[in-house]
Formats: C-alpha cells, sequence, structure tokens
C-alpha cells in the first residue's frame, strides 16, 4: 500500500470546489425538501380524498424508486419536454423532491403528536381555520420535528455523490475526474471519504446541540 | 422491444435482486453482529463496534462503493469480483444502520426480562438467545424493512460502476431506443414494484413473529384508539417517530425505537 501526500496536496484545491459545490446542493436541497414535504403533509390533511390520495400515491411512489434513476429521469427527460436546467439545478430539485417525501412523513408525525386538546382550544376559541394552523397547531408541530428534519439533512449529504452520475462536480465527481486524470486513485477517493465522515459528524453534533436547545 | 433488449432486462433484474440478497444477508449478519456488541459488558468491544458504526454510518453508500472498487485492489492486492464488490460495499454501510436498529431494540426490552435471566441464572448468551433476541425481533421489523427498501434503492448505486443491474440495463434500452421518458418510467415503476413486494413480505412476517411471543400487530382501529391516548395527554413525546410507530411503541409499553435515522 503506497500512500503519496504530494497527490494529496495536489488534489486539495479541487476537493474546496467539490465540497462547495457539496454544500450548496445539499443546502438548496434542503430547503425545497423542507418547503415542498410541509405542502405535501398538509395535503394529505385535505378533506377530499381526491387530493389525499393522488398526492399519497405520487410521494409513495417518489419514496420507493432510487434517487438515482430520478435523477436520470429529471436529467434526460426534462430537455425533451423542452425544460433545459443545469445539471446542478437539476440535481438539487430531484434531491429536494426525494425527501421531501421523508420530511412529509416527518411533518406528520409532528402534526398528530399535537395534543387534541390544543385543536379543541381552537375551536372552543372560534379562531378561523388558517390562523388555527399557522398560531396553533405549525408553531408546536414543527418545533417538535426539528431533530428528525436535521437527520434528514445528514441523509441527504450522503446521497449529494448521487449528482456526480449526471456530471455535477461535487466531492465525488472531482476525485473521479482527478483519479482518471492522475492515475491516482487511493488518495483522493480516501480525502472525500474522510470529509464525509468529519462533515456529518461536525453535523449530527451541531444537530445534538440544537435538539437540546429546542426539546429542553 | 426486441427479443434482445428483453434479455438484457431481464438479465439486469437478476442482477439486482441477487445483489439486494447477498448484500441484505451480510447486513444483516453485520447488524446483528454490532447490535449485539454494542450492548457488551466489555467497554473494547462496545467501542470496537461503536467506531465501525460511526464510520460507515458517516460516510455515503456511492462513496463507500468507489472505494471498494478503486482503493482496495492496489492497497491491499484484492481485485473483487463486481458483485461481491457490490455486496461488500452496501452490506457493510446498510449493517451500519441496521447495528442501530439492533442496539435501540435490544435497550427496549424490558429491563426486568433480563434481570429475570440472571436471576435463573442464565448465561449471557442464553439471556440473548432465549429471552432478549425473540422479544427484539418483532420490534425491529418495521425499521429493517424501511432499510430493506433503503437497500434496494442503494443496489441502483453500483450501474455507476458499469455493473449491469437493472438501472445500468435501462440505460443501455434508452440509449438504443432513444425513449427516455417511456424507459425511465417503466425502470421506476419496476424497482416501486420490487419494493412494494419485500414491504408486503415483511409486514408478513411482522404478524407471524409478534403472534410467536403472543402480541399482536395493531388493526387500525386499535392503532386510532392507541394514538387519541398518547396525543391526548400532555406528555406526548413521541414526535420525532411516524404516527403508525408512535402507535406501535405506545401499545407495545416499550421504549421508542428510533434506528438508523442519521
Amino acid at each position: 500500500m503506497t500512500w503519496d501526500w504530494g497527490a494529496v496536496r495536489a488534489f486539495m484545491p479541487h476537493f474546496w470546489d467539490g465540497l462547495l459545490v457539496t454544500l450548496q446542493a445539499l443546502a438548496l436541497g434542503s430547503v425545497i425538501s423542507f418547503a415542498l414535504g410541509l405542502v405535501w403533509a398538509l395535503l394529505m390533511r385535505a378533506p377530499t380524498r381526491w387530493v389525499r390520495w393522488p398526492v399519497g400515491a405520487v410521494t409513495e411512489f417518489v419514496r420507493n424508486t432510487p434517487l438515482l434513476v430520478q435523477l436520470f429521469f429529471l436529467f434526460y427527460v426534462l430537455p425533451e419536454w423542452g425544460l433545459t436546467f443545469s445539471a446542478l439545478t437539476t440535481g438539487v430539485f430531484a434531491i429536494g423532491l426525494h425527501y421531501s417525501t421523508y420530511t412529509m412523513q416527518v411533518y406528520r408525525a409532528g402534526i398528530e403528536a399535537v395534543p387534541a386538546g390544543q385543536w379543541e382550544a381552537a375551536t372552543a376559541l372560534n379562531l378561523p381555520r388558517r390562523r388555527t394552523w399557522t398560531a396553533v397547531i405549525l408553531p408546536q408541530a414543527i418545533r417538535r420535528v426539528v431533530p428528525a428534519l436535521g437527520n434528514y439533512v445528514i441523509s441527504m449529504l450522503k446521497d449529494t455523490p448521487m449528482l456526480m452520475a449526471i456530471t455535477v462536480l461535487e466531492m465525488l465527481g472531482q476525485a473521479r475526474l482527478y483519479s482518471q486524470q492522475h492515475f491516482q486513485f487511493t488518495e483522493p477517493l480516501t480525502v472525500i471519504g474522510v470529509a464525509f465522515i468529519l462533515v456529518s459528524s461536525l453535523a449530527s453534533f451541531l444537530l445534538r446541540a440544537l435538539e437540546r436547545r429546542l426539546v429542553r | 422491444m426486441t427479443a434482445g433488449l428483453w434479455e438484457l432486462v431481464l438479465r439486469g433484474l437478476w442482477t439486482t435482486l441477487q445483489l439486494l440478497f447477498f448484500s441484505a444477508l451480510l447486513a444483516t449478519a453485520v447488524s446483528f453482529a454490532a447490535g449485539v456488541a454494542r450492548t457488551h459488558r466489555l467497554w473494547i468491544v462496545r467501542f470496537l463496534a461503536g467506531f465501525y458504526t460511526e464510520v460507515f454510518r458517516g460516510t455515503s453508500a456511492l462513496v463507500m462503493i468507489f472505494w471498494v472498487f478503486f482503493v482496495l485492489p492496489p492497497a491491499f492486492g484484492w481485485q473483487l469480483v463486481p458483485m461481491w464488490a457490490g455486496t461488500l460495499a452496501l452490506g457493510l454501510t446498510y449493517g451500519a444502520y441496521g447495528s442501530e436498529i439492533v442496539r435501540g431494540a435490544l435497550n427496549a426490552v424490558d429491563p426486568a426480562q433480563r434481570e429475570g435471566g440472571i436471576a435463573l441464572s442464565f448465561t449471557p448468551w442464553q439471556r440473548m438467545r432465549l429471552i432478549l433476541l425473540p422479544q427484539a425481533v418483532p420490534e425491529m421489523i418495521p425499521s429493517f424493512c424501511n432499510l430493506l427498501v433503503e437497500l434496494l434503492k442503494g443496489t441502483s448505486l453500483v450501474s455507476v460502476m458499469g455493473m449491469g443491474d437493472l438501472a445500468f440495463s435501462g440505460n443501455l434500452v434508452r440509449l438504443a431506443l432513444q425513449e427516455s421518458a417511456e424507459i425511465y418510467t417503466y425502470l421506476l415503476i419496476g424497482y416501486f414494484l420490487i419494493a412494494f413486494a419485500l414491504t408486503r413480505l415483511m409486514r408478513g412476517l411482522e404478524k407471524r413473529l409478534k403472534r410467536g411471543i403472543g402480541k399482536d400487530p395493531l388493526d387500525e382501529a386499535g392503532a386510532r384508539a392507541v394514538k387519541r391516548a398518547a396525543t391526548s395527554g400532555v406528555a406526548a413525546r413521541t414526535a420525532t417517530t411516524t404516527g403508525a410507530r408512535t402507535a406501535r411503541t405506545a401499545a407495545g409499553g416499550v421504549e421508542t425505537v428510533e434506528g438508523g435515522a442519521l
């Protein structure tokens, strides 16, 4: 086994570029998945089954199929329909969509965990429906689910390497490019492997701190 | 589609199923070994198992696959057949998630059960085999079911390495026919059907195991009743679990098992 520190040094500039793209995809993907997940969760509580069933079926489908194939679908099919986005945009949207079907479950659990008395109190105070949601239910529900949402951010971080398959140069993409150009596989791949462990450990540490503050 | 292309797709499907089966076996073995080791009384065993879990849970499955395909051969002189390389990478990664499920379920068994085993002077191995595992395993099944679907989705990653699984053959068919939308839709439906079958299978298994220890999985009305009881009180603290699991844990009277979330 040979380990070449020179290769590590030469790879580092590419690594920082890749890390930046990974974090970008992660941040934007999280925002999309949080927003879209809440939309799905609220639609699933719609009074008519004509809304609930299609939303349930679509999200179930998206959750049970591989993100990789979804990425291919969006990357190769959308241009055929006349929608052309950059690879990163497509990837961010795919990750956000995929994970929104997970965050939707989290929101649902959070909403269901709000005590029934809160609903009854809102009814007793004659609050309108919108205000019941925005002022009573959601603030309590979202506070409860922040730790679970954070876990999905970490999962999302570990799924960003898939963007490499649609030509995004994130960490793994950079490592692959570098290894193919210089024919040194060990160092770049190990560097990004360690980087993933470090970033996800750091994230879960921060998450635990946040959880302690929120849950008391 | 011509017969040749169909054969390609079927061969891809077979590769995916084989890979799923082998890596699920490896992941189950690893998760039980590491999960049980994390409840061991020697700190060094606990530490090693915890270290394994943290490392493999921390990296991405795709990075792991790259590492096994490209770094392992020159570093240690092992050139693995793609199928085994994929099995190794996926099995170890998902085994790390599984070990958290096993640990959580073992910790959730009523402490009185363990004490009862000690009082009857069972050896630690007998306690694990005869008392703890039979009660913990049915509680693990729903989480393992989710993990199995995740693993199925993970098997598509090996197509990036040029291994001829379902996703890879789908890509080839797309190149041959130039019909992206259709082919990818069929591909997604194919994966969905496999996942659906797996979920059904696991649900049946859970029912059988629960009946074996005299617990009935809740029907819908029972689940609703339990949920009402859990949410009408002020102390509803199971926010991170989904509704069904909330009901299940509340009914079983065991602590929440939250595994593999990281």
